[in-house]
């Protein structure tokens, strides 16, 4: 059971010329077992949204609300998100010198259980999770992210939610920069994710190619800080053929 | 001593360079600091309980006590031993000047050549009080192609000026892990020289975390080509702490090289550290390379670190010289991140402090003493970072 709610959402930013409005007004609703794409032109505040939901400091609020199972998003730290259980893939996971990808697996998987996972079943589990995105073990012993290409961080990512194992997953363009063995792999493991039960997703992304291989039920068209159209995975199609051309003109 | 110090004198040839301060074994060639030379700036002299100064050296409040393997000794010489200066030696500042002149103890651990004891030579100077100031004189003879480990902890509550020398044989590889765990009020001014034979390695970690104000000199030279030196330093200064670290390295001598690498943490108002990193590449040393580089982590506001390299360089035959500075605070972005996977604010914060270090102690090479620094570095953190309340 988790239904993420997005009312009315609006966001901005601080820049030099004073606060500037990324988001206008985002509605939207994902139910259990739903997978929802957000897919929109570069600029359109796509990431801003992903970000929001999670809390990075950058993006204040000004309105609206986020509810997970009823729950005040907004109203938690951003740890407090993620154990509630959001989880964010990120587009530029971070690097973090000197901590070792088990040990970041590890505090991470405590903080969310509320207790250390066993360690007999910890170690299998990381090395399943490892292998199923094809990821060298010998990674876990590295610094997080350090030193990763891409598709790497991309999988390491993938690795976490397994692991993790969240009520609602936002990827934040995951697909992007991943080539096309990657990008099969990275969808192997969030449909996995999905079959896990009652999941949620919301997949950004700025390209139609990842919808071949994860079906999304709805495909959102997010131009200007606000949707534009909602439809099923035939807009995706559409989207495809002609482009945002159509939605950017629309909202000028 | 007049013949001594004009031989060194010989040897040394003083490049005129604030790299390179005057160096005497005379005391009176040393003024009383003011605070405005170059080499004291960054000192508060007023918390050196007069080490600087005429303050007696005569105390016997810090204690050694030694752990060697067999074959290598430990034993007090004599004042006039000629193991004394035998590294090249010469006290660059008045407390240097002082200790050698006044120590009441003065030392030798020789390991011989071709020695390769598997276990580390441990010496512990304990501090038992701080008011009377206790003086020290360790010479370390590492014999040629022998492999050692040394270890220096400093622990308890004391006033200590100290030399150590090290005399690193052609061929030898010695590691010197040196550690000031001090109870808070201690105050200890280390200077440490090294001569680092030919195709020699010395590799000297100093970490530093206790005390109320703890100054180390660290200087090598070179007795031939070949020679290798890597310095590591670590060190966390808390509220009114006062860490300094003066580095040089004076490649005196052909196809050296010198890798320095220190890093620090400061937590709490009036924490000070000082890191100064000095590489002066000589006409004859060709095809040298060196690195040094200093981070500082400010964990909070109220904290100073001062940070300043320098690269002396007269010849322009090497394979490469660097050097890198950088102090600032907690990376944002590495704390979204690792809160974005549930972990809370404060120990994320412990994560990226404890990543910053480990790093580095990743680099010292010896298992046993790895996991000894990464238990320093957690008791620290516990004591500090862990403690919850305001970011």
């Amino acid at each position: 059971m988790a239904t993420l709610e997005i009312k009315d959402l609006h966001v901005q930013v601080q820049t030099e010329d004073g606060p500037k409005e990324i988001l206008k007004g985002v509605n939207l609703t994902i139910r259990d077992g739903e997978t929802h794409a957000i897919m929109g032109p570069n600029g359109s505040g796509k990431s801003t949204l992903a970000y929001s939901i999670a809390g990075h400091p950058k993006y204040e609020v000004t309105s609206g609300s986020v509810t997970l199972d009823g729950a005040d998003v907004l109203a938690m730290t951003v740890d407090e998100r993620a154990r509630a259980g959001l989880f964010l893939a990120m587009q530029y996971p971070v690097e973090v010198p000197g901590v070792s990808v088990s040990n970041f697996l590890r505090t991470a998987k405590t903080a969310i259980d509320g207790e250390a996972p066993k360690l007999r079943t910890w170690v299998k589990d990381v090395n399943t999770a490892m292998d199923r995105v094809k990821m060298d073990t010998a990674f876990a012993t590295r610094n997080v992210n350090e030193g990763f290409s891409g598709g790497e961080k991309k999988r390491h990512e993938i690795v976490q939610l397994e692991l993790l194992d969240p009520k609602v997953a936002v990827l934040d363009e995951t697909d992007s920069g991943l080539d096309i063995d990657a990008l099969k792999i990275v969808s192997e493991g969030v449909n996995r994710f999905k079959e896990n039960g009652d999941k949620g997703v919301l997949l950004i992304t700025h390209y139609t190619r990842i919808l071949r291989y994860i079906t999304p039920d709805f495909v959102h068209v997010f131009v200007d800080g606000r949707m534009v159209e909602e439809g099923g995975p035939e807009l995706a199609e559409e989207l495809e053929a002609n482009g945002y051309d159509r939605f950017v003109s629309a909202a000028v | 001593m007049t013949a001594e110090t004009l031989s060194h004198a010989l040897e040394v040839e003083d490049v005129d360079s604030h790299l390179h301060p005057h160096r005497s074994f005379d005391v009176a060639d040393h003024a009383v600091p003011t605070g405005r030379e170059e080499i004291w700036r960054f000192t508060p002299l007023k918390r050196l309980r007069g080490l600087h100064d005429d303050a007696p050296l005569d105390g016997d409040g810090v204690g050694a006590e030694a752990d060697a393997p067999a074959g290598v000794s430990i034993e007090l010489i004599a004042p006039d031993s000629p193991l004394r200066g035998s590294s090249g030696f010469v006290p660059s500042d008045r407390i240097a000047a002082r200790v050698w002149a006044e120590a009441t103890r003065a030392w030798a651990v020789t390991i011989p050549a071709e020695a390769a004891p598997e276990e580390p030579v441990v010496v512990t100077l304990t501090g038992k009080d701080s008011e009377s100031a206790t003086a020290s004189h360790l010479v370390v003879s590492a014999g040629a192609h022998s492999k050692a480990t040394l270890v220096l902890r400093f622990v308890g509550s004391g006033t200590l000026a100290d030399n150590v020398e090290y005399v690193v044989g052609d061929g030898a590889h010695l590691t010197v892990v040196s550690i000031d765990d001090w109870d808070d009020d201690a105050v200890h001014v280390g200077h440490r020289h090294a001569k680092v034979g030919r195709d020699a390695t010395f590799r000297h970690i100093d970490v530093s975390f206790g005390g109320d104000l703890v100054r180390h000199d660290t200087t090598a030279e070179y007795a031939g080509p070949g020679g290798e030196v890597e310095m590591l330093g670590l060190y966390f200064a808390d509220e009114g702490q006062h860490i300094e670290h003066r580095l040089f390295v004076d490649h005196n001598a052909p196809r050296t090289r010198s890798h320095v690498s220190y890093k620090g943490a400061l937590q709490g108002e009036g924490a000070h550290t000082v890191w100064i990193g000095n590489v002066l590449i000589r006409k004859v040393a060709e095809g040298i390379e060196t690195y040094e580089e200093n981070r500082n982590l400010v964990l909070t506001d109220g904290c100073q670190a001062d940070s300043v390299p320098n690269l002396e360089i007269e010849t322009g035959e090497i394979e490469g010289a660097g050097h890198a500075s950088a102090t600032g605070r907690f990376d944002d972005e590495q704390l979204f991140y690792l809160r974005s996977r549930g972990i809370e604010e404060h120990e994320a914060r412990r994560l990226v402090v404890h990543g910053f270090f480990n790093d580095l102690i990743r680099k010292v090479g010896v298992p046993s003493l790895e996991e000894q620094l990464t238990a320093t570095v957690e008791a620290e953190l516990a004591k500090n970072v862990l403690r919850e309340g305001p970011a």
